[in-house]
């Protein structure tokens, strides 16, 4: 079962190296890159802590094998903020909001959260719930979560603060 | 959870994937978007000596247009499927159903063929893929053969794609002007499989039903047809199907699970059945392309 050879990037940042076939995603960002802001919840693809950006979708990277990931652009929570700056805007809506409780689902929820708002940039409240429908968070937090999204929407669509998404 | 170890084979062409299924068989299994067996290999259901990825594989992605029928490369993505243009305006009810399957993150990874494959009596496609008479086409060493979906599925998790083929594409016929299809569809939470699913395509002429074909999912070991509702609905306006749609669970043979008894899997499909034909008698669904979901 010998090795194999992988390059990717992570936030930007180029990572090659050679890793077991069966080398789950989420482990490559943990363990070999060092990356620990995505956690590993249920580790059966249902609730989402694990959710990073592939090629800027989100993807559960607990079902993901390293080795698909090869060639591919991964952001994970450590590099949504932009340069110089301490937070997204859904980050900070996310604590405007008080959109966490223990906080285990957050990084996922924002992943989410980035890519819904890729896709559906001023959602209404049902599309952020429909799209946040595979993160989980055991605290129940939602109505902050779902709040935080639409005010994260409503301040990333408004002209003074242009289109900065990742 | 830690999947066994295997060896792994990157392919960039059916040629290299039929290679390496001719060298290692019944050792290989094929991982396409891997979301299904990734979980599988997790908990240790299987543990195979090979894995031959057709990730790389790009002439198994995307949707062509052919004329009177679509081809749905088998490593296209369920959210490609949604999106495609062509599977909106020939075919949505694939892309309403494909819309079901799992979240975005698993809509993202999944794939149209690893999911047909795959064959789990809980998918939702397989049922589609019944109701609209699509067929599957089946990659070997003697070239390649199409399979109706009708007999594609064998049994719980098995298929007709033998130990050195592989499914390369689904071929959907477009439909007639005056059919109309649906997918209904029932479980628990948001992200969960089907307790159970049925796709409705009813063809109608003068508001009464020419011919329909309906499919339930999670009702046996494969995709069954509710022959009996078929053959009833013939002649009914869309105001009295109810006869027809009580007739849904004859012929089924439904398991009793954590989700569900089969006497209310019964219950489900016979209702069920009711809703999507009766949406599917509204007409051809409107395309919903351009919105997110």
């Amino acid at each position: 079962m010998s090795d194999v050879e992988l390059s990717l990037s992570v936030n930007g940042e180029a990572w090659s190296g050679a890793v077991p076939a069966r080398l789950l995603l989420v482990h490559l960002l943990r363990d070999e890159v060092g990356l620990t802001g995505t956690n590993v919840g249920c580790d059966t693809s249902n609730c989402g802590a694990c959710t990073v950006l592939m090629n800027g979708q989100s993807v559960k990277s607990c079902t993901v094998l390293a080795v698909q990931a090869d060639g591919s652009a991964l952001t994970t929570i450590e590099g949504v903020a932009a340069d110089g700056a301490d937070l997204h805007p859904v980050q900070a809506a996310f604590r405007d909001k008080h959109a966490l409780q223990c906080g285990y689902c957050t990084p996922g929820m924002v992943m989410s959260s980035l890519d819904l708002l890729r896709r559906c940039p001023q959602p209404t409240e049902r599309q952020v719930r429909t799209g946040l429908e595979g993160n989980t968070c055991r605290c129940t937090g939602y109505e902050t979560i779902v709040e935080a999204v639409l005010s994260a929407a409503k301040t990333m669509t408004s002209p003074t603060q242009g289109m900065d998404r990742t | 959870m830690i999947p066994p170890s295997f060896d792994y084979i990157r392919c960039h062409t059916v040629d290299e994937a039929l290679a390496a299924l001719a060298r290692h068989g019944g050792d290989a299994k094929i991982l396409a978007g891997g979301h299904s067996l990734v979980p599988v290999l997790k908990m240790r259901l299987n543990d195979p000596a090979v894995l031959v990825d057709l990730g790389g594989v790009s002439e198994l992605v995307g949707v062509e247009d052919r004329g009177a029928e679509l081809y749905v490369g088998a490593m296209t993505t369920y959210q490609d499927a949604i999106a495609s243009a062509l599977v909106q305006a020939y075919c949505p009810v694939l892309a309403q159903a494909a819309e079901t399957v799992g979240d975005p993150q698993v809509r993202h990874r999944g794939t149209i063929g690893g999911g047909l494959a795959h064959a789990d009596p809980a998918g939702d496609l397989g049922a589609v893929a019944v109701a609209l008479r699509c067929d599957m086409v089946i990659a070997g060493p003697a070239g390649e053969r199409r399979v109706s979906a009708d007999d594609f599925f064998v049994d719980y998790f098995e298929t007709e794609v033998e130990e050195d083929e592989l499914l390369v594409g689904l071929v959907v016929p477009k439909p007639q002007a005056l059919a109309g299809a649906w997918y209904e569809k029932f479980n628990r939470a948001a992200h969960m499989w089907s307790i159970v699913g049925v796709c409705a395509a009813v063809e109608r002429a003068e508001g009464r039903v020419v011919s329909a074909r309906v499919a339930l999912t999670n009702m046996a070991s494969t995709p069954v047809r509710a022959t009996a509702t078929e053959r009833a609905l013939v002649g009914l306006d869309a105001s009295n199907v109810s006869a027809a749609t009580e007739l849904a669970d004859r012929g089924t043979n439904p398991t009793s699970d954590a989700n569900a008894q089969a006497d209310y899997r019964r219950h489900l499909a016979r209702v069920l059945t009711h809703r999507a034909v009766v949406k599917a008698m509204q007409g051809p669904l409107e395309s919903t392309a351009g919105e997110p979901w």
